[in-house]
């Protein structure tokens, strides 16, 4: 557990970044949090040269909230997700998901840019992005350009990112109505065996517009319209919720390994959906 | 005992003595990070040692070839095992009688495996070269199942291919390693061929492992000028490791110093000896500077000493009405690639005949057959005395399985069955004396402290709402009664590598009423430096907060057995008590001179000899303590000083009385644990405190092992469970709220009646999480499923029960 030798960056703004990453190309990396990258080196499965810390660019800090549009700075962590009161009062499936992603010591650090930037299948935050149809912000020696979160994800640590682009923030509009982030793991610390980010709009008693992803059933998030579209014009009674999971079920493509065989995670998967829209309906 | 007076009791709690919550005088340091752990010795100049180990878990090495490694800057030396064959130190003897490799010599046996050492002027450079080392292996069959391994042509253990006999008898096939048998064969079958009731299982009592938070290590220091070695190492048995290192290095035993620091756990994971250690004082003998070896987590779990896999079969006969007639215990025991179980030599199964439980069994029969296969060697145990775990949780588990099969109440069927009171000592079908017992008062006070009828209730109720449909939820109630067998033990029959199982204890007293005492035993958590001070406090009358308790250190401390199988109060509190009284019959000799009156005319009065019939009349020990070093007294001699080396008539057998009541989602396998009771029976309580921080802590570990804890193998023999991020180690998040409670059953041959207690929550807690899990499932017809009972496992079972509709 002893990376190879690198040498560590700590440029203070954004053209510092986009500099050194021009300058080493393919042996540099930026380090946000740490806590998928330096666990990667020290196992040496991610060799990296070059280290560039983004710690010191200020810039990439911060959460505004305009109107019903929310922008997240890439540095800011899951505790300060938390702990962001109005952030909390218009999306608070935000909170709700960052409070379910690993455990406090790794919520101090991890942050929304490496946790979505990443493309890691168990990462709970790129679903939530499909889910708030949020944009991405990214920048790179060419400027800036934005891309949007059911775009990005082609396979596992495969994304429409290049490598010498740098995601600056993420940005989505909070629309007020019921919410759900359910995930089941099975310890404190641990990815999902399932989770599920749904979000429902109402009028007239019925579901005039929904939004559902899945957590670490693909080898990306999963964003099932299928799924929203069977609860749409609905009271989310059991027959719509079922044509839901079925509708998801067939988006998905778990695979097996210590969390459980395939069969299992299908049907925790129907359950912890169900759970969530059965949530997010009465939190309408 | 006579009431105390006023006076006496404010003394007697001045001493913190036996009985006393005393706070942990070890806590101060660990909790401001001031603990000295192996890897805290830093000497100067010293090099570290890292290990090139094998991806394969079974191929033939067809060339090493370290000369990259060698060339880069800051190497010193990579030892293979062609370094070591010189010395004869490629292969090293293992405490269960068998041979392992150091380093690979000739093929690789289990993913992980020793194959060089690398030293290096620091960890960075030695873990850069290990890269660099390259070994060209060629594949061979994995044998990961031990049934597959005794049909198999493949040999694993070339070196012993046609050793018909082993260490413990002969063997079967050149992949079996022993059969170990107690009891009566014959008339155990006899009885269940003739029996009313038979029930019969398997279970599977998955591989684990210790996880201690600190993980193995060694520092190693060949001084040339004088010739002496010193050693800090992470050892469970720093005497045991001084022996060894001795006869295997040539250098005398006094020309070594072994020192075990402090040690941030052990739970059996450093007992045994470890290629690492024995590679460090190689490279420090070769290049006469300290060499250090620290494992890291990965290393730890994969590589050193896992516990358990053992495949358990039962036949338990019965009356129709619940009496038990006979047991008969079949085991397959993986012991992976090398025979390397930390038990005591003459038992390769450690103490796995305890496994008649709490129960009067008339008749039994128990065979063990070791097997090897292309995993991790070891088998140490974890947080139990010698395969004690795997005993009681056979028999807790045939006990249910009974009850099925008979259509009766578990509760009931272990009441109808225990030892009684009046029958101890107990001789067992199997071979063992219990001490002491009184298993149905401890029994009838679980059950009505939890309300054990109306908790039935509840799950009746509960299973019918779930039949009607208006609820996914069950209910299991997990029932254990256990009894354990710890402090081994009498050096008649237990030994490690010859040297038997005694234990010790040095005091010396200063002249101002302050006192030393030094233990051949090894603290590793258990606060011995807080409870062995007041086991003496109450012997010698001096404050438990004079005394200084002093271990681990081979200069120092007398020789001793060590720390594991709960032996430190039973073997080394009881010479502890022995040498307190030792001192104390000095003292009152001194006390009769200075007061001028006949030894006999004396009586002990907590911290002070007191004149029969005129209590006005005393000396404390303190001025005794100081009388013996300024007074000349004819007859006696100055000072203060005893020692006392204590060999156990018997073993001890703490019990305890364990339920634990738990809600199953049957559609994810989620369960939670509603309430947890535990009720232990330590004989004499030393320190209630540090009692109930020894039950949450086996407890937390016995939850661990039964929901999820696992070294898990695929076909191919690689550790699917290297990181803690499947290796299920709990947190505070996953931990239930622990009841605890007590009765008090001394032992009768211990010299202050107590019989330890570090083991008894993980090896009564394991089965009662397990039953719990089993339970809630019986009454959709279940009569037993496989730990460890994680979701996928636990949802599997309600699948396969026809559960998800
Ligand atoms: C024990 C443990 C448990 C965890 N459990 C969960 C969990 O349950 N759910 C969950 O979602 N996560 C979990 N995580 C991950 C954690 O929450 C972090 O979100 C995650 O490590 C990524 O954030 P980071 O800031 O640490 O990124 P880093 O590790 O610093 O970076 C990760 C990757 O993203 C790249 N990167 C980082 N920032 C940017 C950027 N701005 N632009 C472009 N690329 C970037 C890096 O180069 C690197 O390749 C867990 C981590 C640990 C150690």
């Amino acid at each position: 557990m002893i990376p190879a030798s690198f040498d560590y960056h700590r440029p203070s703004d954004m053209d510092g970044v986009i500099a050194l990453l021009n300058e080493h190309g393919d042996d540099a990396r930026v380090l946000a949090g740490g806590h998928s990258l330096i666990p990667m080196m020290k196992l040496r499965m991610a060799e990296v040269p070059h280290l560039i810390d983004l710690q010191a660019v200020d810039s990439l800090r911060g959460i505004s909230i305009n109107g019903s549009r929310v922008t997240i700075g890439a540095m800011v962590t899951q505790h300060d997700i938390i702990n962001h009161a109005e952030l909390a009062k218009v999306a608070p499936i935000m909170r709700e998901t960052s409070l379910q992603i690993a455990d406090p010591q790794v919520r101090y650090m991890g942050t929304v840019g490496g946790n979505v930037a990443n493309g890691d299948p168990g990462n709970d935050m790129p679903g939530l992005m499909q889910c708030l149809d949020a944009t991405l912000h990214l920048v790179g020696p060419d400027g800036t350009r934005e891309v949007a979160a059911r775009d990005y994800y082609e396979a596992a640590y495969v994304t429409a990112r290049e490598e010498d682009e740098v995601l600056t923030a993420i940005s989505f509009d909070a629309l007020s109505g019921g919410y759900s982030y359910e995930k089941q793991k099975r310890k404190i610390g641990d990815y999902a065996t399932a989770a599920a980010a749904v979000t429902i709009q109402t009028s007239g008693g019925k579901v005039s517009s929904a939004s559902i992803a899945m957590t670490n059933l693909s080898d990306v998030p999963v964003w099932s319209e299928a799924a929203a579209n069977a609860i749409i014009g609905t009271a989310c009674d059991a027959d719509a919720v079922k044509a839901a999971v079925n509708a998801m079920l067939d988006d998905i493509d778990p695979t097996e390994d210590n969390r459980g065989p395939v069969a299992f995670k299908r049907h925790v998967a129907g359950i912890i959906l169900t759970r969530a829209i059965t949530r997010a309906w009465d939190r309408a | 005992m006579k009431d105390l007076n006023e006076d006496q009791v404010e003394r007697s709690a001045n001493l913190k003595g036996m009985g006393c919550s005393r706070k942990r005088v070890e806590d101060a340091r660990f909790t401001q990070g001031k603990g000295n752990y192996v890897d805290d010795v830093k000497l100067p100049g010293m090099l570290h040692g890292d290990f090139v180990r094998s991806p394969y878990a079974h191929a033939r090495i067809k060339s090493i070839d370290t000369s990259k490694a060698m060339a880069l800057d800051g190497v010193i030396a990579v030892l293979t095992a062609a370094d070591l064959a010189p010395l004869n130190l490629h292969w090293m003897p293992t405490l269960a009688g068998d041979k392992q490799m150091v380093l690979a010599d000739g093929k690789v046996l289990f993913q992980g495996q020793e194959v060089a050492f690398v030293v290096a002027k620091d960890r960075f450079i030695a873990a850069d070269a290990v890269e660099l080392v390259e070994v060209d292996y060629e594949e061979l069959p994995v044998i990961v199942n031990p049934f597959e391994a005794l049909e198999s042509d493949v040999v694993l253990r070339e070196d012993i291919a046609d050793q018909k006999e082993g260490a413990h008898g002969p063997r079967k096939h050149h992949n079996h390693i022993f059969t170990w048998e107690a009891g009566e064969e014959a008339a155990t079958n006899d009885v269940i061929d003739n029996a009313e009731v038979v029930a019969t299982e398997t279970m599977y009592y998955h591989r684990t492992h210790p996880c201690p938070l600190e993980t193995c290590g060694s520092v190693a220091s060949m001084d040339k000028v004088n010739g002496k070695l010193t050693v800090w190492g992470t050892f469970q048995a720093p005497h045991v490791v001084r022996t060894v290192a001795s006869l295997l290095s040539g250098i005398e035993e006094h020309n070594i110093r072994v020192i075990s620091p402090d040690i941030g756990g052990g739970f059996g994971n450093k007992v045994g000896v470890y290629p690492g250690y024995v590679c460090s004082i190689v490279a420090s003998i070769v290049t006469g500077k300290p060499v250090k070896w620290i494992e890291d987590r990965m290393e730890n779990l994969m590589s050193t000493a896992f516990a358990r896999d053992y495949w358990m079969t039962g036949k338990i006969a019965a009356t129709k009405d619940g009496k038990i007639t006979g047991l008969h215990c079949h085991v397959t025991a993986d012991h992976g690639a090398f025979d390397a179980c930390a038990d005591p030599t003459k038992f390769p199964a450690g103490f796995m005949n305890i496994c008649t439980g709490s129960y009067d069994i008339p008749t039994a029969y128990l065979a063990v057959d070791g097997v090897y296969t292309n995993k991790a060697p070891g088998g140490v145990s974890y947080r139990c005395s010698f395969r004690v775990t795997e005993a009681v949780y056979f028999i807790e588990r045939m006990i249910e399985v009974l009850a099925i099969e008979l259509n009766m109440d578990a509760a009931e069927l272990r009441r109808i069955n225990f030892i009684k009171k009046d029958q101890f000592p107990y001789q067992s079908a199997l071979g063992w004396e219990y001490d002491s017992g009184d298993y149905h008062t401890a029994w009838d006070k679980a059950l009505k402290a939890v309300d054990y009828e109306g908790l039935r209730k509840e799950q009746a109720e509960r299973v019918e709402a779930f039949k009607r449909g208006e609820t996914r939820s069950i209910m299991g109630i997990g029932l254990t009664f256990f009894t354990e067998i710890v402090g081994a033990g009498p050096v008649k029959n237990c030994d490690i590598l010859g040297m038997g199982m005694f234990d010790s204890c040095e005091i010396r007293i200063h002249p101002t009423g302050s006192a030393i005492a030094r233990l051949g035993t090894i603290s590793q958590g258990q606060g011995h430096a807080t409870t062995f001070a007041q086991i003496l406090a109450s012997e010698i009358g001096l404050p438990a907060d004079s005394i200084t308790i002093e271990e681990g250190d081979t200069d120092t401390a007398p020789y001793g057995l060590g720390t594991y199988g709960s032996r430190s109060t039973p073997v080394a509190g009881a010479a502890t008590a022995l040498a307190g009284r030792k001192i104390r019959a000095k003292a009152q000799m001194i006390a009769a001179y200075l007061l001028e009156v006949h030894d006999d005319d004396l009586e002990w009065d907590i911290d002070r000899f007191v004149v029969k019939g005129a209590p006005e009349r005393f000396k404390t020990m303190k001025e005794i303590a100081y009388a013996a070093y300024n007074q000349a007294i004819p007859g006696v001699e100055p000072g203060l000083e005893a020692v006392s080396y204590y060999d156990p008539p018997n073993m001890t057998y703490p019990f305890g009385a364990y339920v634990c009541v738990m809600d199953i989602d049957v559609d994810t396998g989620v369960q939670t644990i509603r309430r947890f009771y535990a009720l232990d029976d330590c004989g004499t309580r030393i320190n209630p405190m540090i009692i109930e921080g020894q039950v949450h802590g086996g407890l937390t570990e016995a939850l661990a092992v039964a929901l999820g804890q696992e070294i898990a193998y695929d076909d191919m023999g690689n550790v699917k469970t290297g990181t803690l991020m499947d290796f299920f180690l709990p947190t505070a998040w996953e931990v239930p709220n622990y009841e605890t409670d007590h009765t008090v059953t001394p032992s009768p041959h211990h010299p202050i009646g107590a019989k330890g207690v570090g083991e008894s929550p993980h090896v009564g807690g394991v089965p009662c999480f397990s039953n719990a899990v089993n339970d809630a499932f019986r009454a959709f017809g279940n009569r037993h499923t496989h730990m460890p009972h994680d979701h996928w496992r636990i949802w599997q079972t309600a699948n396969k029960l026809g559960l998800h509709g």
